[in-house]
C-alpha cells in the first residue's frame, strides 16, 4: 500500500529549477531513505511533503503530490493539518527553550487539547516512543536545553509524534550526533517503522543500507533509482548509482 | 558604588602588574644584553606591544569611565540637594501631602500631585505603545515579507529622531482639537492628549528594538513550530515572543523610561496644574514639567523652590531605577534561553 505518491512533480527557486519531474510511491509503514550527493534536492524533496518549503519566497510547484490520496497542494488543503498527519525532525535537533515536557505537550496544545491529565499521558507515551522515557521521567519540568545532543533529537521526535502523525520526516537526523547517539536513533527508528511511515533523508550510506526497506537514489534534482534498498545497494540498474554507492563521487 | 571602585581597584592593580612587567623585562633584557650577542630578529620577537596595548587600554578606560562619572556626579548633585531639601521638609509630608504649591502660599510640597500626573502620562503612553508596538514588531517579523519590512524598518528610526518639540506641537495643534470633537468639556491642556502622543512617540522604540530580539530568534525553533502545525499566530505568540521575551522587555523598559522622562510633550500639551488626578481628561502637571517650569522662572540659587527640583529630580531617578529593577527581576523569571 503506498500512502505518498509522487506525479511529475518539479521545484523551482525563482530560476532555479531543483526537483525535475519527480515520480514514484512511498509505501506505508517502511522506511524510505533519499541519498545523494549535496545540493541534490533531496532535502527540497522531503520538506515539499509536507508543505515546509511554502516558507520559503519565491518557491514554485508544479505536479502533483498525493498523500492518502489527496493532493496536498490543492487550493483548499489545510496546511497546519496536513503538518499534523506529517511530522518532522530536522538535522540540528531543535527544542523549544521550555521544559522538556512543554516540548512534547506543544503540539498537542496548539491543536486544542487542554486536559492536564491527557496532557500528561501522552507525554509520557510519546516520550516512552521515543526511548526517552526513562532519562527525563523524573525532570520533566526542567529545561529542554540541558539534555545531550542525542537526547534533544529524541525529545525531538517524541515532540513529533506526540500530535498522533502518520508519516514522519527526517532531515539527516543523526548527522549533527556522536555514534552512540546515532545508533540510539537508528533503532528507535526501526521500532518507529511498526507504526509509521517514515522518509529519511541520510548521508551516511552505511545508515541507509541498515535501517531502510526503499531508497532513492537522487541527483541534480532527479531521482535517477527508487528501488528497494537490497536492489539499490547490490544490483542498481543505473550506472551513475552504482558509482555513488561506491563512493566514486558525492 | 562598590563595583565601580572594585572596578578601579582591579584596573590599578592590573597596570601595576603590567608596569612591573615590563620594567623587569627590560632589566632582564639588558643583562641578557651582555652576554648574547645582539637581538635576534626572527620568529620570536620581544614583547614589544606591552606598552602600547597598556596606553590604548588606559586610553579606552578613561573613555568608559566620563559616563560613569558623570553618572556618579550627577547623583551627588542630587543627593546633596535633596538632602537640604529634606532639611526643611519633611520626607513624610513630602510623600503624604496632597498639594503641590511650592511657589505660593501657603506652600505645600506633596510630590503625589506631580507623581500622579507623571503617572497618568506614562500609564497612557504605555497603554498606546506597548500593544501597538509590539504587534507592530510581530508583524514585521513574522509576517512582513522582505521588501516591506526594508521599507518600514527605516521609517521606525525616522520617526524615533523626530525631535520631542514637534511632537509637543503635533500634540497641541493637531490632537487636542480631535480629541476635543470627543469629549467637548475637555480643557485645551489636558494629559489625554500629551499621553497618547508620548504614546507615538516612544512607539518606534518598543517596535524596532522588540522586532530585533525577534528577528534573532534562530530560524529553527520556528521550523520546529511550523513542523508541528503551528499558524503563524501561534508560532509568533508560543514560540517567538517567550523566545524574544527579555529583549521584548527590554524595550518596553527604555520606552517607559523615556516616557516618564519625557518633558517637551507635556510641558506643552498637558498644562502646569499640579493636580492629585488619575482623570486624564484634566490638565496635569509631570515631575518634568515642574522641573521646566521653575527652571525658567527667576527661582533665588538656594531657595527652598530651588531645592524642591532636586527632589522632583530624585524622585524622577528612584522611580526609573525601580522600574530597571522590576525589568531586571522580569527577565530572569521569565528568560528562555536558546
Amino acid at each position: 500500500m503506498s500512502i505518498i505518491q509522487m506525479k511529475n512533480v518539479d521545484l523551482y527557486y525563482d530560476k532555479h529549477h531543483a526537483l525535475k519531474n519527480i515520480s514514484g510511491e512511498i509505501k506505508e509503514r517502511s522506511i524510505t531513505a533519499l541519498i545523494g550527493p549535496s545540493g541534490c534536492g533531496k532535502s527540497t524533496f522531503l520538506r515539499s511533503l509536507n508543505r515546509m518549503n511554502d516558507m520559503i519566497q519565491g518557491v514554485r510547484i508544479e505536479g502533483e503530490i498525493l498523500v492518502a490520496d489527496q493532493n496536498i497542494y490543492h487550493a483548499d488543503v489545510n496546511v497546519e493539518n496536513l503538518r499534523k498527519n506529517i511530522g518532522m525532525v530536522f538535522q540540528q535537533p531543535n527544542p523549544f527553550p521550555k521544559s522538556i515536557y512543554d516540548n512534547v505537550a506543544f503540539g498537542m496544545r496548539i491543536h486544542g487539547m487542554r486536559d492536564r491529565k491527557e496532557l500528561d499521558e501522552v507525554v509520557e507515551q510519546s516520550l516512552k516512543a521515543a526511548a526517552l522515557w526513562d532519562e527525563v521521567k523524573d525532570i520533566l519540568k526542567k529545561p529542554a536545553y540541558g539534555l545531550s545532543g542525542g537526547q534533544q533529537q529524541r525529545l525531538c521526535i517524541a515532540r513529533a509524534l506526540a500530535v498522533h502523525p502518520q508519516i514522519l520526516l527526517m532531515d539527516e537526523p543523526t548527522s549533527a550526533l556522536d555514534p552512540i547517539s546515532t545508533a540510539k536513533i537508528e533503532e528507535l527508528i526501526g521500532e518507529l517503522r511498526k507504526q509509521y511511515t517514515i522518509v529519511i533523508v541520510t548521508h551516511n550510506m552505511q545508515q541507509a543500507a541498515r535501517i531502510s526497506d526503499d531508497t532513492a537514489f537522487f541527483l541534480q534534482g532527479e531521482i535517477i533509482e527508487f528501488d528497494t534498498t537490497e536492489k539499490i545497494f547490490h544490483a542498481p540498474s543505473d550506472q551513475r548509482t552504482e558509482d555513488y554507492i561506491a563512493g566514486r563521487f558525492g | 558604588m562598590a563595583s565601580i571602585r572594585g572596578v578601579t581597584f582591579l584596573f590599578l592593580k592590573e597596570v601595576g602588574t603590567k608596569m612591573n612587567e615590563v620594567v623587569l623585562k627590560d632589566t632582564r633584557n639588558r643583562s641578557a644584553g651582555n652576554h648574547s650577542q645582539k637581538e635576534t630578529p626572527g620568529i620570536v620577537q620581544k614583547k614589544r606591544m606591552n606598552r602600547e596595548d597598556l596606553i590604548v587600554k588606559s586610553i579606552l578606560f578613561l573613555c568608559a569611565m566620563v559616563s560613569i562619572l558623570t553618572t556618579i556626579g550627577i547623583v551627588a548633585v542630587l543627593l546633596v540637594e535633596t538632602l537640604s531639601f529634606f532639611k526643611d521638609v519633611s520626607l513624610f509630608s513630602f510623600l503624604t501631602d496632597t498639594k503641590w504649591t511650592p511657589l505660593f502660599k501657603p506652600e505645600h510640597f506633596g510630590i503625589l500631585s506631580l507623581l500622579s500626573g507623571s503617572l497618568l502620562i506614562t500609564v497612557g503612553a504605555s497603554l498606546v505603545a506597548l500593544p501597538l508596538g509590539l504587534m507592530a514588531a510581530i508583524y514585521l517579523s513574522e509576517y512582513a515579507d522582505d521588501r516591506v519590512r526594508r521599507v518600514i524598518k527605516p521609517i521606525l528610526e525616522v520617526l524615533a529622531g523626530i525631535p520631542t518639540i514637534v511632537y509637543g506641537y503635533f500634540a497641541l495643534t493637531f490632537v487636542t482639537p480631535l480629541l476635543r470633537v470627543i469629549f467637548p468639556d475637555m480643557g485645551v491642556f489636558n494629559a489625554l492628549s500629551a499621553s497618547i502622543v508620548v504614546g507615538i512617540m516612544i512607539l518606534p522604540m518598543v517596535a524596532s528594538l522588540s522586532e530585533d530580539a525577534m528577528v534573532s530568534v534562530p530560524k529553527s525553533l520556528r521550523n520546529g513550530a511550523y513542523a508541528l502545525g503551528a499558524t503563524r499566530l501561534e508560532v509568533a505568540r508560543k514560540v517567538v515572543v517567550p523566545a524574544a521575551f527579555s529583549g521584548i522587555i527590554s524595550s518596553f523598559v527604555l520606552a517607559i523610561s523615556r516616557a516618564i522622562g519625557e518633558t517637551m510633550i507635556v510641558t506643552i500639551a498637558a498644562g502646569a496644574t499640579p493636580k492629585l488626578t488619575l482623570n486624564p481628561l484634566e490638565s496635569v502637571q509631570t515631575m518634568t514639567a515642574y522641573i521646566v517650569q521653575v527652571s525658567l522662572g527667576d527661582i533665588q540659587h538656594g531657595s527652598i523652590e530651588y531645592k524642591t527640583i532636586f527632589a522632583v529630580g530624585m524622585t524622577l531617578f528612584v522611580l526609573t531605577f525601580l522600574i530597571n529593577l522590576i525589568a531586571q527581576w522580569l527577565k530572569r523569571r521569565f528568560k528562555e534561553e536558546y
